[in-house]
């Protein structure tokens, strides 16, 4: 099995909020706590783009390499996941972050600060898996149950998949090929530009 | 008097245990640095738990763990697959 990856289409999120809704329900995440959330751009103009945003599990976690207490770690499958009775809740983590994942409750052990809490994949935390030491920590380790994320799972146009990055890019890639257009969404030449760019730009 | 001292240093030592033992409580939690020993997912859940487990694959088989996620995956997001 390849990494676990999410990808969200963007040509199909209706930006519904049934993530972010299913994730808060079945991890029972406090009150201000956003694991997951709907980003729209050009809200209310024509052809506006929405997509879901979580953690992305990075294969090179900024997250990881901030954290002051090492309190971060990445599973068999490359599900970064975190342990918080080592962390301090300092904030570094939510710095490094370039897509806003850790999240702080407002209140905790640090009285205005809690610990951190973020998107686990549903994989849970490092208690035995399935406890009830894990779910109040962390929420359900539906992975454990043979189950993938409930963000993707509850998807009512699925557009935010989750699971296999081979699976999820081959189902990404037949959409794509079907509709005719969308690759230039996600790629290394949307990110780094092509070549013609690059020589339009040097130029 | 040897005897007074005897007694004296009982009571000093029974009052150093006391005051000992009730520091114990003050103690934190061990915290280990470095990575974590996680429970591999395919490894299944805690038994006692097992209400919310999918039948379909074996807990502690990876390879049939794996299987039963990808075609969980396929079923589940693939609708292209479901109605060509």
């Amino acid at each position: 099995m390849a990494r676990m990856k999410f990808i969200c289409d963007a040509e199909r999120c209706i930006e519904c909020n049934g993530c972010v809704t299913a994730c808060k329900n079945e991890h029972e995440v406090p009150w201000g706590v956003n694991r997951r959330r709907v980003v729209t751009l050009n809200d209310g103009v024509p052809g506006e783009k929405s997509i879901s945003v979580a953690c992305m599990h990075c294969s090179d976690a900024p997250c990881m390499a901030v954290c002051p207490v090492n309190c971060f770690y990445k599973t068999d499958e490359g599900v970064v996941l975190h342990d918080k009775d080592v962390c301090i809740g300092c904030g570094y983590c939510s710095y490094a972050c370039p897509f806003g994942a850790p999240q702080f409750p407002a209140q905790g052990t640090f009285g205005v600060r809690g610990k951190m809490d973020k998107c686990t994949f549903c994989a849970g935390g490092p208690e035995a898996n399935g406890s009830d030491e894990e779910f109040e920590k962390y929420g359900r380790n539906r992975l454990a149950e043979g189950k993938l994320p409930i963000c993707a799972e509850m998807c009512s146009t699925k557009a935010l998949l989750a699971g296999d990055g081979d699976m999820v890019a081959d189902i990404f890639r037949t959409r794509v090929v079907k509709r005719d257009k969308g690759a230039e969404v996600w790629g290394w030449g949307t990110a780094y530009g092509t070549s013609s760019k690059k020589t339009g730009a040097s130029s | 008097m040897s005897a007074r001292y005897g007694f004296a240093g009982l009571v000093k030592l029974l009052s150093t245990s006391c005051l000992m033992a009730s520091f114990v409580a003050c103690t934190e939690t061990p915290q280990t640095l470095g990575s974590k020993n996680d429970q591999p997912a395919y490894q299944g859940v805690q038994s006692g738990h097992e209400a919310f487990v999918r039948p379909g694959w074996t807990a502690g088989d990876k390879t049939s763990w794996e299987s039963a996620l990808r075609a969980r995956g396929q079923y589940g997001a693939n609708d292209h697959a479901r109605s060509p």
